[in-house]
Protein backbone atom coordinates (compact mmCIF):
# COMPACT_ATOMS: atom_id res chain seq x y z
CA UNK A 1 0.00 0.00 0.00
CA UNK A 2 3.09 2.24 0.04
CA UNK A 3 3.06 4.10 -3.26
CA UNK A 4 6.68 4.34 -4.54
CA UNK A 5 8.29 7.25 -6.41
CA UNK A 6 7.41 7.35 -10.09
CA UNK A 7 3.92 5.89 -9.81
CA UNK A 8 2.03 9.15 -9.37
CA UNK A 9 2.28 12.20 -11.61
CA UNK A 10 3.05 15.60 -10.01
CA UNK A 11 -0.60 16.79 -10.00
CA UNK A 12 -1.64 13.82 -7.86
CA UNK A 13 1.22 13.84 -5.37
CA UNK A 14 1.18 17.61 -5.00
CA UNK A 15 -2.58 17.55 -4.43
CA UNK A 16 -2.08 14.88 -1.77
CA UNK A 17 0.52 17.02 0.02
CA UNK A 18 -1.87 19.97 -0.20
CA UNK A 19 -4.69 17.87 1.27
CA UNK A 20 -2.50 16.64 4.14
CA UNK A 21 -1.07 20.02 5.17
CA UNK A 22 -4.22 21.38 6.87
CA UNK A 23 -4.94 17.93 8.36
CA UNK A 24 -1.49 17.81 9.95
CA UNK A 25 -2.03 21.34 11.29
CA UNK A 26 -5.41 20.42 12.81
CA UNK A 27 -3.95 17.24 14.32
CA UNK A 28 -1.09 19.20 15.93
CA UNK A 29 -3.50 21.77 17.36
CA UNK A 30 -5.86 19.11 18.76
CA UNK A 31 -3.00 17.39 20.51
CA UNK A 32 -1.63 20.65 21.85
CA UNK A 33 -5.00 21.38 23.39
CA UNK A 34 -5.89 17.94 24.64
CA UNK A 35 -2.94 15.59 25.05
CA UNK A 36 -1.95 15.25 28.69
CA UNK A 37 1.73 14.94 29.52
CA UNK A 38 1.17 11.52 31.08
CA UNK A 39 -0.08 10.06 27.82
CA UNK A 40 2.46 11.81 25.61
CA UNK A 41 4.74 8.73 25.25
CA UNK A 42 1.85 6.88 23.63
CA UNK A 43 2.39 8.82 20.42
CA UNK A 44 6.00 7.60 20.16
CA UNK A 45 4.94 4.06 21.08
CA UNK A 46 2.18 4.16 18.44
CA UNK A 47 4.58 5.34 15.72
CA UNK A 48 7.04 2.52 16.49
CA UNK A 49 4.15 0.03 16.73
CA UNK A 50 2.72 0.77 13.28
CA UNK A 51 6.24 0.75 11.81
CA UNK A 52 6.75 -2.79 13.14
CA UNK A 53 3.30 -4.07 12.15
CA UNK A 54 3.96 -2.97 8.55
CA UNK A 55 7.10 -5.16 8.49
CA UNK A 56 4.99 -8.31 8.75
CA UNK A 57 4.38 -9.03 5.08
CA UNK A 58 1.80 -11.67 4.34
CA UNK A 59 1.20 -13.49 1.06
CA UNK A 60 -2.15 -12.43 -0.42
CA UNK A 61 -4.58 -13.84 -2.97
CA UNK A 62 -3.46 -12.85 -6.47
CA UNK A 63 0.22 -13.67 -5.86
CA UNK A 64 1.06 -10.39 -4.16
CA UNK A 65 1.98 -9.43 -0.61
CA UNK A 66 0.48 -6.99 1.84
CA UNK A 67 0.51 -6.17 5.50
CA UNK A 68 -1.63 -4.90 8.33
CA UNK A 69 -1.10 -1.36 9.67
CA UNK A 70 -2.60 -1.26 13.15
CA UNK A 71 -3.95 2.18 12.28
CA UNK A 72 -7.41 1.70 13.75
CA UNK A 73 -6.02 0.22 16.97
CA UNK A 74 -3.87 3.34 17.30
CA UNK A 75 -6.89 5.55 16.59
CA UNK A 76 -8.76 3.79 19.40
CA UNK A 77 -5.80 4.23 21.77
CA UNK A 78 -4.75 7.83 21.04
CA UNK A 79 -7.68 9.17 19.01
CA UNK A 80 -7.79 9.55 15.21
CA UNK A 81 -5.81 12.81 15.18
CA UNK A 82 -3.09 11.29 17.33
CA UNK A 83 -3.12 8.31 14.97
CA UNK A 84 -2.68 10.63 12.01
CA UNK A 85 0.49 12.12 13.48
CA UNK A 86 2.02 8.87 14.70
CA UNK A 87 1.37 7.00 11.43
CA UNK A 88 2.77 10.00 9.53
CA UNK A 89 6.00 9.65 11.51
CA UNK A 90 6.26 5.94 10.66
CA UNK A 91 5.54 6.50 6.95
CA UNK A 92 8.11 9.30 6.76
CA UNK A 93 10.81 7.16 8.40
CA UNK A 94 9.94 4.27 6.07
CA UNK A 95 10.32 6.48 3.00
CA UNK A 96 13.48 8.31 4.12
CA UNK A 97 15.48 5.44 5.62
CA UNK A 98 14.10 2.30 4.03
CA UNK A 99 12.80 3.33 0.60
CA UNK A 100 9.41 1.86 1.52
CA UNK A 101 7.06 4.29 -0.21
CA UNK A 102 8.34 7.21 -2.27
CA UNK A 103 9.59 10.63 -1.17
CA UNK A 104 7.25 12.34 -3.61
CA UNK A 105 4.43 10.08 -2.42
CA UNK A 106 4.72 10.74 1.34
CA UNK A 107 1.68 13.03 1.12
CA UNK A 108 -0.31 10.45 -0.83
CA UNK A 109 0.64 7.61 1.50
CA UNK A 110 -0.15 9.72 4.57
CA UNK A 111 -3.52 10.67 3.11
CA UNK A 112 -4.43 7.00 2.57
CA UNK A 113 -2.80 5.26 5.51
CA UNK A 114 -2.56 8.00 8.16
CA UNK A 115 -5.82 9.84 7.43
CA UNK A 116 -8.39 7.69 5.59
CA UNK A 117 -7.62 4.53 7.55
CA UNK A 118 -7.79 5.76 11.17
CA UNK A 119 -10.77 8.04 10.56
CA UNK A 120 -12.99 5.54 8.72
CA UNK A 121 -12.00 2.70 11.05
CA UNK A 122 -12.48 4.80 14.18
CA UNK A 123 -15.84 6.04 12.90
CA UNK A 124 -17.06 2.49 12.37
CA UNK A 125 -15.72 1.48 15.78
CA UNK A 126 -17.47 4.29 17.65
CA UNK A 127 -20.77 3.63 15.88
CA UNK A 128 -20.67 -0.11 16.48
CA UNK A 129 -19.36 0.05 20.05
CA UNK A 130 -22.49 1.98 20.99
CA UNK A 131 -24.58 -0.97 19.80
CA UNK A 132 -22.22 -3.67 21.08
CA UNK A 133 -21.40 -2.38 24.51
CA UNK A 134 -20.14 -5.58 26.18
CA UNK A 135 -16.39 -6.22 26.44
CA UNK A 136 -16.55 -8.79 23.65
CA UNK A 137 -18.84 -6.53 21.66
CA UNK A 138 -16.29 -3.70 21.82
CA UNK A 139 -13.58 -6.07 20.58
CA UNK A 140 -15.82 -7.12 17.68
CA UNK A 141 -16.53 -3.46 16.89
CA UNK A 142 -12.78 -2.77 16.90
CA UNK A 143 -12.14 -5.75 14.62
CA UNK A 144 -14.73 -4.62 12.10
CA UNK A 145 -13.33 -1.09 12.34
CA UNK A 146 -9.86 -2.44 11.52
CA UNK A 147 -11.15 -4.35 8.53
CA UNK A 148 -13.07 -1.33 7.18
CA UNK A 149 -10.19 1.07 7.83
CA UNK A 150 -7.59 -1.00 5.98
CA UNK A 151 -9.92 -1.50 3.04
CA UNK A 152 -10.83 2.17 2.86
CA UNK A 153 -7.12 2.97 2.64
CA UNK A 154 -6.59 0.27 0.00
CA UNK A 155 -9.47 1.75 -1.99
CA UNK A 156 -8.17 5.34 -2.02
CA UNK A 157 -4.70 3.98 -2.88
CA UNK A 158 -6.23 2.08 -5.81
CA UNK A 159 -7.98 5.28 -6.93
CA UNK A 160 -4.68 7.16 -6.96
CA UNK A 161 -3.02 4.39 -9.01
CA UNK A 162 -6.00 4.03 -11.33
CA UNK A 163 -6.39 7.67 -12.33
CA UNK A 164 -2.78 7.93 -13.55
CA UNK A 165 -3.44 6.50 -17.05
CA UNK A 166 -6.35 8.96 -17.37
CA UNK A 167 -4.14 11.91 -16.45
CA UNK A 168 -0.86 10.91 -18.08
CA UNK A 169 -0.86 8.92 -21.30
CA UNK A 170 1.58 9.83 -24.06
CA UNK A 171 0.64 10.35 -27.73
CA UNK A 172 1.85 6.82 -28.39
CA UNK A 173 -0.72 5.42 -25.95
CA UNK A 174 1.94 4.54 -23.37
CA UNK A 175 1.44 5.38 -19.73
CA UNK A 176 3.85 7.91 -18.21
CA UNK A 177 3.39 6.77 -14.61
CA UNK A 178 1.36 3.91 -13.03
CA UNK A 179 0.08 2.03 -16.08
CA UNK A 180 -3.03 0.22 -14.85
CA UNK A 181 -6.49 1.85 -15.15
CA UNK A 182 -9.14 1.94 -12.42
CA UNK A 183 -10.75 -1.21 -13.84
CA UNK A 184 -7.57 -3.14 -13.02
CA UNK A 185 -6.26 -1.29 -9.96
CA UNK A 186 -9.44 -1.41 -7.87
CA UNK A 187 -10.18 -5.16 -8.24
CA UNK A 188 -6.51 -6.07 -7.71
CA UNK A 189 -6.10 -3.96 -4.57
CA UNK A 190 -9.49 -4.87 -3.13
CA UNK A 191 -9.21 -8.62 -3.73
CA UNK A 192 -5.99 -8.63 -1.74
CA UNK A 193 -7.23 -6.45 1.10
CA UNK A 194 -10.90 -7.42 1.48
CA UNK A 195 -9.79 -10.98 2.15
CA UNK A 196 -6.61 -11.86 3.98
CA UNK A 197 -4.98 -8.50 4.81
CA UNK A 198 -8.27 -7.09 6.10
CA UNK A 199 -8.91 -10.23 8.14
CA UNK A 200 -5.46 -9.99 9.75
CA UNK A 201 -5.93 -6.29 10.48
CA UNK A 202 -9.37 -6.95 11.99
CA UNK A 203 -8.10 -9.84 14.09
CA UNK A 204 -5.13 -7.88 15.45
CA UNK A 205 -7.30 -4.86 16.24
CA UNK A 206 -10.02 -6.90 17.94
CA UNK A 207 -7.65 -9.07 19.99
CA UNK A 208 -5.48 -6.14 21.05
CA UNK A 209 -8.46 -4.08 22.16
CA UNK A 210 -9.83 -7.06 24.05
CA UNK A 211 -6.60 -7.83 25.89
CA UNK A 212 -5.73 -4.17 26.57
CA UNK A 213 -9.13 -3.62 28.14
CA UNK A 214 -8.87 -6.79 30.19
CA UNK A 215 -5.34 -6.13 31.44
CA UNK A 216 -6.34 -2.98 33.32
CA UNK A 217 -5.14 -0.93 30.39
CA UNK A 218 -8.54 0.62 29.98
CA UNK A 219 -7.18 4.10 30.52
CA UNK A 220 -5.06 3.73 27.42
CA UNK A 221 -8.16 3.06 25.40
CA UNK A 222 -10.90 5.11 26.93
CA UNK A 223 -9.63 8.38 28.31
CA UNK A 224 -6.99 8.93 25.67
CA UNK A 225 -9.49 8.42 22.88
CA UNK A 226 -11.96 10.78 24.52
CA UNK A 227 -9.27 13.40 24.86
CA UNK A 228 -8.25 13.59 21.25
CA UNK A 229 -11.44 12.51 19.50
CA UNK A 230 -13.53 15.15 17.78
CA UNK B 1 5.60 4.13 33.94
CA UNK B 2 4.86 0.43 34.23
CA UNK B 3 2.21 0.45 31.57
CA UNK B 4 4.46 2.14 29.02
CA UNK B 5 7.33 -0.18 29.84
CA UNK B 6 5.11 -3.14 29.08
CA UNK B 7 4.14 -1.63 25.71
CA UNK B 8 7.81 -1.03 24.82
CA UNK B 9 8.50 -4.68 25.70
CA UNK B 10 5.79 -5.77 23.26
CA UNK B 11 7.50 -3.68 20.56
CA UNK B 12 10.86 -5.36 21.22
CA UNK B 13 9.25 -8.80 20.92
CA UNK B 14 7.62 -7.73 17.64
CA UNK B 15 11.03 -6.61 16.33
CA UNK B 16 12.64 -9.92 17.25
CA UNK B 17 10.01 -11.97 15.41
CA UNK B 18 9.79 -9.57 12.45
CA UNK B 19 11.59 -11.96 10.03
CA UNK B 20 8.28 -13.85 9.90
CA UNK B 21 7.28 -11.07 7.51
CA UNK B 22 10.28 -12.02 5.38
CA UNK B 23 9.83 -15.80 5.44
CA UNK B 24 6.07 -16.12 4.85
CA UNK B 25 6.01 -14.46 1.40
CA UNK B 26 9.17 -16.37 0.38
CA UNK B 27 7.74 -19.72 1.46
CA UNK B 28 4.45 -19.05 -0.33
CA UNK B 29 6.31 -17.70 -3.37
CA UNK B 30 4.37 -14.45 -3.30
CA UNK B 31 5.56 -11.59 -5.53
CA UNK B 32 5.87 -7.88 -4.79
CA UNK B 33 3.00 -5.95 -3.28
CA UNK B 34 0.55 -4.70 -5.90
CA UNK B 35 1.73 -1.33 -7.20
CA UNK B 36 5.18 -1.58 -5.60
CA UNK B 37 7.09 -3.19 -8.45
CA UNK B 38 10.50 -2.01 -9.58
CA UNK B 39 10.80 -0.42 -13.02
CA UNK B 40 12.35 -3.64 -14.34
CA UNK B 41 9.36 -5.66 -13.16
CA UNK B 42 6.94 -3.22 -14.79
CA UNK B 43 8.86 -3.55 -18.06
CA UNK B 44 8.39 -7.32 -17.96
CA UNK B 45 4.69 -6.97 -17.18
CA UNK B 46 3.61 -4.42 -19.78
CA UNK B 47 6.46 -4.50 -22.27
CA UNK B 48 7.87 -1.01 -21.65
CA UNK B 49 9.02 1.23 -18.84
CA UNK B 50 6.72 4.26 -18.43
CA UNK B 51 8.85 7.34 -19.21
CA UNK B 52 7.88 9.43 -16.18
CA UNK B 53 8.29 6.49 -13.85
CA UNK B 54 11.75 5.69 -15.22
CA UNK B 55 12.83 9.26 -14.53
CA UNK B 56 11.42 9.53 -11.01
CA UNK B 57 11.73 6.02 -9.57
CA UNK B 58 15.31 6.53 -8.38
CA UNK B 59 14.84 10.10 -7.16
CA UNK B 60 15.77 9.08 -3.60
CA UNK B 61 18.50 6.71 -2.43
CA UNK B 62 17.36 5.31 0.90
CA UNK B 63 20.30 4.24 3.09
CA UNK B 64 18.74 0.94 4.25
CA UNK B 65 16.71 0.19 1.16
CA UNK B 66 14.28 -2.74 1.49
CA UNK B 67 15.37 -3.25 5.11
CA UNK B 68 18.78 -4.62 4.16
CA UNK B 69 22.19 -3.41 3.01
CA UNK B 70 22.40 -2.01 -0.53
CA UNK B 71 23.29 -4.75 -3.01
CA UNK B 72 22.54 -7.55 -0.56
CA UNK B 73 18.93 -8.17 -1.62
CA UNK B 74 19.81 -11.66 -2.89
CA UNK B 75 21.66 -12.77 0.25
CA UNK B 76 20.67 -15.81 2.29
CA UNK B 77 17.41 -15.58 4.18
CA UNK B 78 19.28 -15.91 7.47
CA UNK B 79 21.43 -12.87 6.59
CA UNK B 80 18.39 -10.94 5.46
CA UNK B 81 16.67 -11.82 8.73
CA UNK B 82 19.55 -10.33 10.69
CA UNK B 83 19.31 -7.04 8.80
CA UNK B 84 15.54 -7.15 9.06
CA UNK B 85 15.69 -7.33 12.86
CA UNK B 86 18.33 -4.59 12.91
CA UNK B 87 16.08 -2.47 10.67
CA UNK B 88 13.21 -3.08 13.09
CA UNK B 89 15.28 -1.66 15.96
CA UNK B 90 16.42 1.29 13.82
CA UNK B 91 12.72 1.83 13.08
CA UNK B 92 11.77 1.70 16.76
CA UNK B 93 14.50 4.21 17.60
CA UNK B 94 13.65 6.55 14.72
CA UNK B 95 9.87 6.40 15.18
CA UNK B 96 10.14 6.59 18.96
CA UNK B 97 12.54 9.52 18.73
CA UNK B 98 10.42 11.23 16.09
CA UNK B 99 7.27 10.70 18.13
CA UNK B 100 8.98 12.02 21.25
CA UNK B 101 10.27 15.17 19.53
CA UNK B 102 6.93 15.84 17.87
CA UNK B 103 5.06 15.44 21.15
CA UNK B 104 7.56 17.68 22.93
CA UNK B 105 7.16 20.30 20.23
CA UNK B 106 3.36 20.07 20.21
CA UNK B 107 2.76 20.00 23.96
CA UNK B 108 5.78 22.21 24.75
CA UNK B 109 4.29 25.21 22.99
CA UNK B 110 1.11 24.81 25.04
CA UNK B 111 2.55 26.56 28.06
CA UNK B 112 3.67 29.59 26.08
CA UNK B 113 0.34 29.98 24.36
CA UNK B 114 -1.73 30.14 27.50
CA UNK B 115 -1.31 33.24 29.66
Amino acid sequence: MHIPDGYLGPPTYLAAYAACAPLWAIAARRLREKLSARRAPLLAISAAFTFLVMMFNIPLPGGTTGHAVGGVLIAIAVGPWGAMLSITIALTIQALLFGDGGITAIGANCFNIAFVMPFTGYGVYSLLSRLLSSEKGKAVAAGIGGWVGLNAAAFTTALMFGIQPLLHTGADGRALYAPYPLSVAIPAMMLAHLTLAGAVEGLITGLAVYSLRRSQSAWVLQAAAEETAQ
Amino acid sequence: MKEHRRLWAVLIVLALVSPVGLYLPKVMKAGSAWGEWGVGEIKQMIGYAPAGMEKKAEIWKAPIRDYTLPGREQALLSHLSFWYILSAFVGIAACGGGGYLLTRWVTGSRGKRRP
